[in-house]
């Protein structure tokens, strides 16, 4: 896999560490070359070009670019590609199956959960955490699991309710 | 952002880990959860030359109890393990309480409580949490393990008192003596967001609890230029079950300790009042029947 950078003129092409990696994103197993100051969320975004995972403040708040390793949510900005050597990683492209939604992007649809959207990979993927650990949470649960993540649009009633919505569903299909 | 050029080694045991660090000297650094450094590289507030990744090292995720009652939290024990610990809940109320409220629920998956220990920043809640409860810090260098009391493992603001070579293996909470009580509160402006005020409160009670307190430790966070030990507020519980005037003397001699300043999170005065309000409040409720203190969505927003 090849990563390209903007060249700013402080760098030479010489003595660049580059390691190997294994890892699996979405289920398919990858190698990938990486400089070890490459981040997880440049690795997904430019490297794998998995677009989904969005960065909002590179800063750790935001949220936006929470990615699962190994099924918890992280975030992807403050984690080094190279840590990824040997875990498994799930972005929002992994949810849908071949025709259908995941029922957290139904229930994004149905409850108006999100208007941007910016935030939306990142809440969905710390809602999907959530609901593995907790498949039936109280609205409280769901405002404390998301509160890693902010939303600037909506106030966030619908993406709570847009959780519950999931969750619900995903209790009657006994997913 | 990106952080600058660095070589990485993700060593396999902990031998392994201290020789890099040494051959390292001081441009090396050591990554555990890396919530505060990876943040610092990619704003090259930080610029290691060397990252010691300690992550594929076994046997550090761990926190437990001892048959003596202590408990130990290893170096890889992350924040979100501790906030779903039933031993926590169970033995150690002020850790149990503390959990929960460290930076947010996405953070909490990677941070590390040694590491938030070893980072000293002035506004980190687990500084305080552990200096109240009497905490040390276990080292391990070329030379053998070390023990460090927490109140002198943190000398100053992202000080501490480690040598290059060698890497805070575990932080160790001492056995109480008596039933121990206390909590841990924190205003903050919004998840995530640094400590506006954080007091951590531990007391140890004889003959359970409203019994004659045998032990108490005060820690604020957020109040001054480093985590503050009060030593003299927590003495004043001393000696005594806990009453009305006790618990206003300790949060007036806690108030009197902190050293905050005015900025955009609040006023000095307002933080000072704070520091007494939840010294009082953990007290009630290390007094009463009660759970122990700890922030629920309304207590932070109080």
């Amino acid at each position: 896999m090849t990563i390209v950078y903007e060249d700013r003129g402080d760098e030479t092409t010489a003595d660049v560490p580059v390691r190997r990696i294994k890892f699996t994103i979405n289920g398919q197993k990858m190698i990938a070359e990486v400089e070890p100051r490459l981040l997880l969320s440049h690795l997904i975004r430019r490297g794998l070009q998995l677009t989904g995972t969005h960065m909002g403040c590179d800063t750790t708040n935001c949220g936006a670019c929470t990615v699962l390793v190994d099924g918890r949510p992280v975030k992807s900005c403050t984690m080094l590609a190279v840590q990824a050597d040997g875990h498994e990683i799930s972005t929002v492209e992994g949810l849908a199956g071949p025709s259908e939604l995941h029922p957290l992007q139904e229930g994004f649809k149905q409850e108006h959960g999100l208007q941007c959207g910016f935030c939306t990979p990142g809440m969905m993927m710390a809602a999907k955490a959530l609901l593995a650990e907790n498949p039936d949470p109280t609205e409280d649960e769901v405002r404390w699991a998301l509160s890693g993540n902010l939303c600037r649009c909506t106030g966030y009633q619908n993406i709570v309710k847009s959780v519950l919505w999931a969750a619900e569903k995903l209790r009657g299909s006994g997913a | 952002m990106y952080p600058s050029r660095f070589s990485y080694e993700a060593p396999r045991s902990l031998s392994e880990a201290i020789s890099l660090l040494h051959d390292g000297g001081e441009d090396a650094k050591v990554l555990a959860g890396g919530q505060s450094l990876v943040p610092l590289m990619k704003l090259r507030f930080a610029s290691p030359e060397l990252l010691v990744d300690i992550n594929n090292i076994p046997g550090l995720d761990y926190h437990r109890a001892d048959a003596d009652g202590s408990i130990r939290v290893g170096a890889l024990c992350r924040h979100a393990d501790l906030e779903r610990s039933a031993l926590l809940k169970d033995k150690q109320p002020v850790m149990a309480a503390a959990a929960p409220l460290i930076a947010d629920p996405i953070v909490r998956n990677r941070g590390t409580l040694v590491g938030s220990l070893c980072h000293a920043d002035p506004q980190g809640d687990w500084a305080s949490v552990v200096t109240a409860l009497g905490g040390h810090v276990v080292a391990q260098g070329p030379a053998g393990k070390r023990t460090i009391p927490v109140a002198s493992f943190v000398t100053g603001p992202f000080q501490n008192t480690l040598a290059y070579d060698e890497i805070a293996i575990e932080a160790v909470i001492p056995a109480p003596n008596g039933t121990p009580a206390g909590g841990y509160l924190k205003l903050e402006r919004r998840v995530g967001d640094f400590a506006t005020v954080g007091v951590a409160v531990a007391i140890e009670t004889s003959g359970g609890r409203g019994g004659v307190v045998s032990r108490a430790g005060i820690a604020l966070t957020g109040v001054g230029g480093s985590t503050i030990n009060a030593a003299e507020a927590a003495d004043a519980l001393l000696g005594a079950p806990l009453s009305a005037e006790t618990m206003e003397r300790a949060a007036d001699l806690a108030a009197q300790a902190s050293n905050p300043r005015t900025d955009h999170r609040g006023s000095a005065e307002y933080k000072r009042h704070m520091v007494r309000t939840f010294v009082v409040r953990i007290l009630n409720r290390a007094d009463g029947a009660g759970p122990a203190a700890n922030g629920t969505a309304a207590e932070r927003a109080a």
